[in-house]
């Protein structure tokens, strides 16, 4: 006996925390291929994962290249990934929150990454240095850039949301 | 603001709705059968005996599971005993479900779906492939299920077979009871055997 759960658990469980991964770094209107891409390619190489293994490291690295992969096509396309909102598949009609969105679609990519890996899925920074390929505080450093740029274009949310309520 | 207050911001700003991850599930399901790696597909129907968890893997159906059973502990049965390679993909099941219901509604007597033995195996796994010569609306006691697999003492083991039977209602272990009277012992229990025998009595 083996142990190992039924893959519609890990959909179920990881799904949509690699969904917000996914539109983070590529934005909505692509974020979905990347997703279905990332749990297609899990799927297959499920049974070969180490039972100890780390799920959600796991799949945001299989996204992450599912990601890029996205990125090349776009930019073989020539279309700037920031410049494509899909208002169809927008995540969320308050304009706040696509005001976020565009904000975070508006840094760079290893900016969106890094703030994706460790504020979305949670991920610490050693593991996101595997992942991008540079050292740990270079991953540390591009996520609170990016955090510090999001800061600046999108200040006070919180607080105006703790009012509006 | 803080950083925990931009994340939680960030969270809604992403998060899709409910309908949105149905949907990129139901599309996973579809590629991963057409790139064959969908092991196992599972559904559930409601049904007068409770609702029933099918499974099937590309041979057939392979599981049919009473609530009782623990739908969850099922599940993880089939992920270690098949593949973990498991999703909800209710297209594989269309058929069974439509034979189900047309045969709790009193219009169907046999299912042709084609059937997965593979959690079956041994006298318990023979015992099982002779049941669906009980037809519908018959019966038949332990003993003489027992003679029709070939070991007229093993009555006891035929019990076992019909207990552990892993596609109940299909192959219809229902319709073996006791020879003293009564219904018996049944792994959807003995409310569940009392309305598929009298559905079956009513056609």
């Amino acid at each position: 006996m083996e142990g190992k759960q039924p893959f519609d658990i890990v959909v179920e469980t990881y799904g949509p925390t690699v969904l917000r991964v996914c539109r983070a770094v590529l934005g909505p209107a692509d974020a979905d291929d990347a997703w279905s891409e990332t749990f297609l390619s899990a799927m297959k190489a499920y049974p070969d994962l180490p039972a100890d293994a780390n799920v959600e490291a796991w799949l945001v690295t299989i996204s992450h290249r599912k990601a890029i992969d996205v990125l090349r096509a776009a930019a073989r396309r020539a279309v700037p990934v920031a410049d494509t909102p899909d208002t169809a598949t927008a995540p969320a009609a308050d304009s706040r929150d696509l005001d976020l969105v565009s904000a975070v679609a508006s840094l760079p990519a290893k900016q969106r990454q890094a703030i994706a890996y460790h504020y979305l899925a949670g991920l610490p920074y050693t593991d996101i240095a595997v992942i991008l390929g540079g050292s740990t505080e270079a991953a540390r450093r591009a996520a609170a850039d990016g955090i510090a740029t999001l800061r600046r274009s999108y200040p006070g949310a919180a607080a105006r949301r703790a009012g509006h309520r | 603001m803080s950083s925990n207050n931009l994340t939680s911001e960030l969270v809604r700003a992403l998060d899709g709705d409910p309908g949105h991850a149905r949907a990129l599930r139901d599309r996973l399901a579809a590629a991963a059968q057409a790139e064959g790696v969908l092991d196992v597909a599972y559904r559930t129907v409601d049904t007068p005996v409770g609702p029933l968890l099918l499974a099937a893997t590309d041979v057939g159906l392979v599981r049919v599971a009473y609530a009782g059973e623990d739908h969850d502990k099922v599940l993880q049965t089939l992920a270690d005993r098949i593949s973990p390679r498991i999703l909800r993909a209710p297209a594989r099941l269309d058929t069974t479900a439509r034979e189900l219901e047309e045969y709790f509604a009193g219009r169907r007597r046999r299912f042709d779906v084609p059937l997965d033995w593979r959690l079956t195996a041994g006298f318990r796994g023979s015992v099982l492939h002779r049941l669906p010569e009980i037809g519908y609306g018959q019966t038949a006691s332990y003993a003489a299920v027992a003679k029709l697999a070939g070991r007229p003492k093993a009555f006891r083991a035929v019990g076992t077979a019909c207990a552990t039977n892993p596609l109940p209602v299909v192959v219809p272990c229902h319709r073996v009871i006791p020879s003293a009277g009564g219904v018996g012992f049944y792994l959807g229990g003995v409310d569940a055997k009392r309305t598929l025998l009298s559905l079956e009595a009513a056609r």
